[in-house]
């Protein structure tokens, strides 16, 4: 006969039962996540709740920032205000300067029936803090959805380009910076035209230009832009400076690091760059095997 | 052992709410906007304050508190989902299985036995993040888990304040 104690402290499955359960759990989680990209529903939900603690723990710090502004010196408004009007006067002559370029430019190119480039929009965010994820660089932006931000989308400050959104929350955007392990960017060298792949080594204030041929023509303070064949970023957006250039004949490619113009992980206000890129279609590779051999034959 | 031979009040029962209200606090700890130096130093309140909870009241704090602390975090981090959860659970079984031991010894023997633990949650992550492809962010990374065990006596003592029974001066 089967005798089992009533159940009078029944406390449930073990711990270790729960620990397992829990582990499988986040183990499948972290797999889809991961692997498979299925959770961005999830992700969402949990980042509505999560939005208002996000919102109150950056108020102590922004009401702070805000006293600061209050208690600014006049001489220092006068001083920035002397300083920011002969930087409108340059800026205005170069403007000039630009438009009558860029009309000169839209008329060769309609002589040579050539496709027109699509101006970027901008759109000003707030930073509203880093990123604490220690593995990779990032910002959080007060821009998302709601403002029709999308992944993708290159993000700039005024010297240059900063990272790209990899991911929108309702209200919020996550900015992966140029500086991260994952993040490349297409870049050209302004001083011959060289195109390349710059990524990020995972350290504050260093970039890499990646499978670079020993001989080729890079050197010590070449300026680097987007070159825009990526249809990601507009082309001509300053992005690095060539800080050292090592060629080792041991190695397969020359190992040359940068360093980015602007200010990668200091700055409070960035332009989030709405540009699209409407690239003809690739065209269909031309048959070549089977016409080829019947010409032979016949 | 020597928590046997001091003199010891009868503590009032612990609230719930004020168990939600401790591991929000933590969140809102963690969300801060945090930069620079301090950042890599910063301890994981979440953490601290699961693992406090785990131990101090295993029947009221214990596994879904952690998963569903874990995602919150996961999340505001921007980090792979379900990385903090797995190590908040760790956590969470450790503290369980532990509880009798840990509370039996001194409070000096107490941070030796939590330091390990909060050492072995950032392990958990780091592997996480080594199989996703990451890199290894420095040792400074595991300092936050130190200085967390620094923080642990007067977490300790502050979290305990709301269960020491007032004195009632008609009541003998």
């Amino acid at each position: 006969m089967d005798y089992t104690p009533p159940p009078l402290f029944n406390r449930g499955p073990t711990p270790f039962v729960r620990l397992l359960l829990c582990a499988l759990l986040s183990i499948g989680l972290l797999i889809a996540d991961a692997r498979l990209d299925y959770l961005d529903g999830i992700r969402q939900v949990v980042a509505v709740v999560v939005y208002p603690l996000q919102r109150l723990a950056g108020t102590p710090a922004s009401i702070f920032d805000r006293i600061g502004d209050f208690f600014v010196t006049q001489a220092r408004l006068r001083n920035d205000n002397t300083r920011l009007a002969e930087q409108n006067l340059q800026n205005a002559a170069k403007l000039r300067q630009f438009e009558a370029l860029s009309a000169e430019n839209t008329h060769l190119r309609d002589l040579l029936t050539a496709r027109q480039k699509f101006p970027a929009g901008t759109l000003m965010a707030e930073v509203l803090y880093a990123g604490r994820d220690p593995f990779t660089r990032r910002v959080i932006i007060d821009k998302g959805l709601q403002d029709d931000i999308k992944a993708g989308q290159p993000v700039i400050d005024e010297i240059g380009v900063i990272g790209q959104i990899t991911r929108v929350y309702p209200w919020l955007s996550e900015v992966t910076l140029i500086t991260d392990k994952d993040q490349v960017v297409p870049v050209q060298n302004l001083r011959n035209g060289l195109r390349a792949v710059l990524g990020g080594t995972g350290n504050d204030g260093e970039l890499e230009l990646k499978f670079i041929p020993l001989n080729a023509d890079f050197q010590t303070g070449d300026q680097l832009v987007t070159s825009g064949i990526d249809a990601v970023y507009p082309p001509g957006l300053p992005v690095a400076q060539v800080s050292n250039v090592e060629r080792n004949a041991a190695y397969l490619f020359a190992r040359i690091t940068c360093k980015p113009l602007a200010g990668v992980s200091s700055h409070a206000q960035v332009l989030v760059v709405n540009w699209e890129n409407k690239v003809p279609e690739r065209p269909q590779p031309a048959e070549k095997s089977t016409g080829g051999k019947r010409r032979r034959g016949s | 052992m020597q928590n046997e031979s001091r003199p010891q009040t009868i503590l009032l029962p612990v609230k719930p709410l004020f168990i939600a209200f401790t591991l929000v606090a933590a969140l809102l700890a963690n969300l801060l906007p945090w930069s620079g130096w301090p950042l890599a130093i910063k301890p994981d309140f979440v953490a601290l304050i699961v693992l406090h909870w785990c131990i101090l009241q295993p029947r009221r704090a214990g596994f879904t508190v952690a998963m569903l602390f874990g995602l919150a975090m996961d999340v505001a981090d921007g980090s792979l989902l379900g990385q903090h959860a797995l190590a908040y659970s760790m956590l969470a079984f450790a503290g369980i299985v532990l509880h009798r031991r840990v509370l039996s010894f001194t409070m000096k023997d107490q941070i030796l036995h939590v330091i390990p633990l909060l050492l072995a949650n950032d392990v958990i992550v780091l592997v996480v993040r080594k199989l996703a492809g990451g890199e290894f962010p420095g040792i400074t990374y595991f300092c936050g888990s130190i200085i967390a065990g620094a923080l642990w006596m007067p977490l300790c003592y502050l979290l305990k304040l709301p269960q020491i029974p007032t004195p009632d001066p008609d009541h003998v």
